[in-house]
């Protein structure tokens, strides 16, 4: 008789303990993946203070013995892409003058585009919308050689202008992809009670679906912001000296062969490239994840 | 006049985007085709030769390397980032207290940029003072971690480099997937005394179907796109070691003057994005009209 009341109560402390124990375990896990992510982070910022001295002697994951910011001041303004010495300052305010524009302008032709593909289907409008929705999956490859030469033909070659432009175009499918899928879920009903009153096509876009919007435009401008601050491809390839985006300007400097190698200043250079869209991350990253999964989730 | 604009209006918003998309994607696209059916090199030239293109890129060894690169990478940078991601998700969703703070933290470097990331990996896996050097300092002499210089190895510093800036953007996923699914299957299943282990292996991860689609369809077009990320931390190298068809295509259109070998291996990828999302594309349009 005893064994038989001693046991379940035995077992259910074992299992009790049990879950503790994985309980403990779970946490464990997860907390050397967090290591893991933010190593390569807490490696760039503890390097981007110390100097260069410090470095070689030093140990890759140390604190630094003497905090100085001698690298970022090089950095921003005085570390050489090639020829010139400048720092990304120039840079990141041109991916500025890319990134606004760009953003902008192809945020508000998806928000039209999105609208009319949503709510005022006509023949052909699905075709067009596949269309455009295989264009988000091309390889940029196949654009590059031609858009080269048309920006030539159209003497925007090498000019910000031109980067702007190449953005808008390749950002349009996506921009669209967002604001259908986002208006769809707007019953069609209030569109035709808008039209019964007699408002027009622009009309009830301004008073009814713009006001509605808020959420999926801040979706839109997080992920092409993102996207274009982060791009490389067309930054090397269709810009000169002097309109470089900061990513670019960022490779130039780490991988410019002259002088002495100073990784602190790659480091702080690095971080200034990526502190843009990681302020968006930590301010807005419930839209930043919504954008990321709103391609590539069905709903 | 102004009801004609009035009734067309939306075919008229709607047309600079489409006609933008046409010339500039499709267009743009059959430019790139007939190039490689030619002999361009440094100017493009229109004369249609066949695929004289292609059989120079099947010949040259540094397309073979870039391509057996893209397999191995893209197989092991899908296959660990999905296994991760899965298993990360799954961790996060048992009720974790800090679980913001931690999906906060394993998302981060997906708002960075690739040049951001390699220049940082690149540091890190640098043999004179990265990681090599500090196992060292710890005592262990002989430790040896020169991947990034070694030509049989630097393809997996890529690797390494890549799932640390993507899998937490596959745990998003699956976890907004273990979400959705239905609490009250789990439920009854655990009142039916089904170990936990087998309500995720037989109910909830099947239940996850598309989402491993949708994973499997964002990874390989991030793979077969990847080009930042090989140029700031390999530069394609040691020699050609780490070239990928992006890369190749880059230097054939900028640096060597080959305009008919950048079109050509232009297509080819193109090739490969196409047999991967056009089927999944058209069965996402279908169940959209259905």
């Amino acid at each position: 008789m005893t064994d038989f009341s001693m046991t379940p109560a035995h077992s259910r402390q074992q299992t009790r303990w049990g879950k503790i124990a994985l309980r403990w375990l779970l946490y464990l896990i997860l907390g050397v993946f967090a290591v893991y992510y933010l190593m390569p982070l807490f490696v760039m910022v503890t390097t981007s203070l110390k100097s260069l001295e410090e470095i070689r002697t030093g140990n890759l994951v140390a604190l630094p013995r003497d905090v100085t910011l001698d690298a970022w001041k090089t950095a921003w303004s005085g570390a050489c892409t090639g020829i010139q010495c400048d720092g990304v300052r120039p840079y990141f305010w041109n991916s500025v003058l890319i990134a606004v524009p760009a953003v902008a302008i192809s945020t508000l032709l998806g928000a039209l585009n999105g609208y009319v593909v949503a709510h005022w289907r006509f023949r052909g409008a699905n075709v067009i919308f596949a269309l455009m929705l295989f264009g988000c999956f091309i390889p940029f490859q196949v654009v590059l050689l031609p858009m080269a030469r048309l920006l030539g033909l159209m003497g925007i070659a090498g000019t910000i202008p031109g980067l702007i432009f190449v953005h808008v175009i390749y950002g349009l499918g996506f921009t669209t992809l967002f604001f259908r899928n986002y208006y769809v879920t707007i019953p069609a009903e209030l569109t035709k009670a808008a039209k019964v009153d007699g408002a027009g096509f622009l009309r009830i876009f301004w008073s009814i679906f713009l006001p509605l919007s808020l959420p999926i435009i801040v979706v839109t401008v997080i992920w092409q912001f993102t996207q274009i601050w982060n791009d490389f491809l067309f930054g090397v390839s269709f810009s000169q000296a002097g309109t470089q985006p900061i990513t670019v300007a960022l490779n130039n400097i780490v991988n410019s062969t002259t002088g002495v190698k100073e990784y602190n200043v790659d480091m702080a250079a690095a971080i200034i490239a990526a502190l843009p869209t990681l302020l968006v991350y930590v301010v807005a990253g419930k839209y930043f994840i919504r954008g990321l999964t709103a391609g590539s989730v069905k709903g | 006049m102004s009801k004609w604009i009035e009734d067309h209006l939306p075919k008229v918003v709607l047309a600079p985007s489409f006609i933008a998309v046409l010339v500039f994607v499709y267009g743009f696209l059959i430019w790139t085709a007939w190039v490689s059916l030619t002999r361009s090199r440094l100017l493009p030239k229109y004369d249609i030769e066949g695929v004289i293109q292609y059989k120079r890129l099947f010949a040259a060894p540094r397309w073979d390397v870039a391509m057996n690169n893209l397999f191995l990478f893209g197989a092991l940078f899908i296959v660990i980032s999905m296994v991760l991601g899965l298993l990360l998700a799954i961790l996060l969703d048992q009720n974790i207290r800090t679980e913001g703070a931690i999906r906060t933290i394993y998302l981060y470097p997906m708002a960075l940029s690739m040049i951001v990331t390699g220049t940082a990996w690149k540091w890190i896996l640098n043999p004179g003072l990265g990681i090599e050097a500090m196992v060292r300092s710890w005592g262990f002499e002989n430790f040896r971690f020169d991947w990034l210089v070694n030509p049989d190895m630097a393809i997996y510093t890529i690797v390494l480099a890549a799932i640390w800036q993507s899998s937490g953007f596959v745990m998003a996923l699956f976890l907004a997937g273990l979400r959705s699914v239905d609490t009250e299957i789990i439920r009854a299943a655990q009142v039916d005394g089904i170990p936990t282990w087998r309500v995720y292996s037989a109910i909830i991860i099947p239940s996850m179907a598309p989402i491993f689609l949708s994973a499997f369809i964002v990874l390989a077009h991030l793979a077969i796109k990847s080009f930042d990320l090989v140029i700031a931390l390999t530069g394609g190298g040691p020699g050609f070691a780490t070239d990928l068809p992006a890369t190749y295509m880059y230097a054939m259109a900028f640096s060597r003057g080959d305009i008919g070998q950048a079109a050509s291996s232009a297509m080819i990828m193109m090739g490969v994005v196409f047999t991967i999302v056009v089927p999944y594309l058209y069965s996402e349009l279908r169940a959209k009209n259905d």
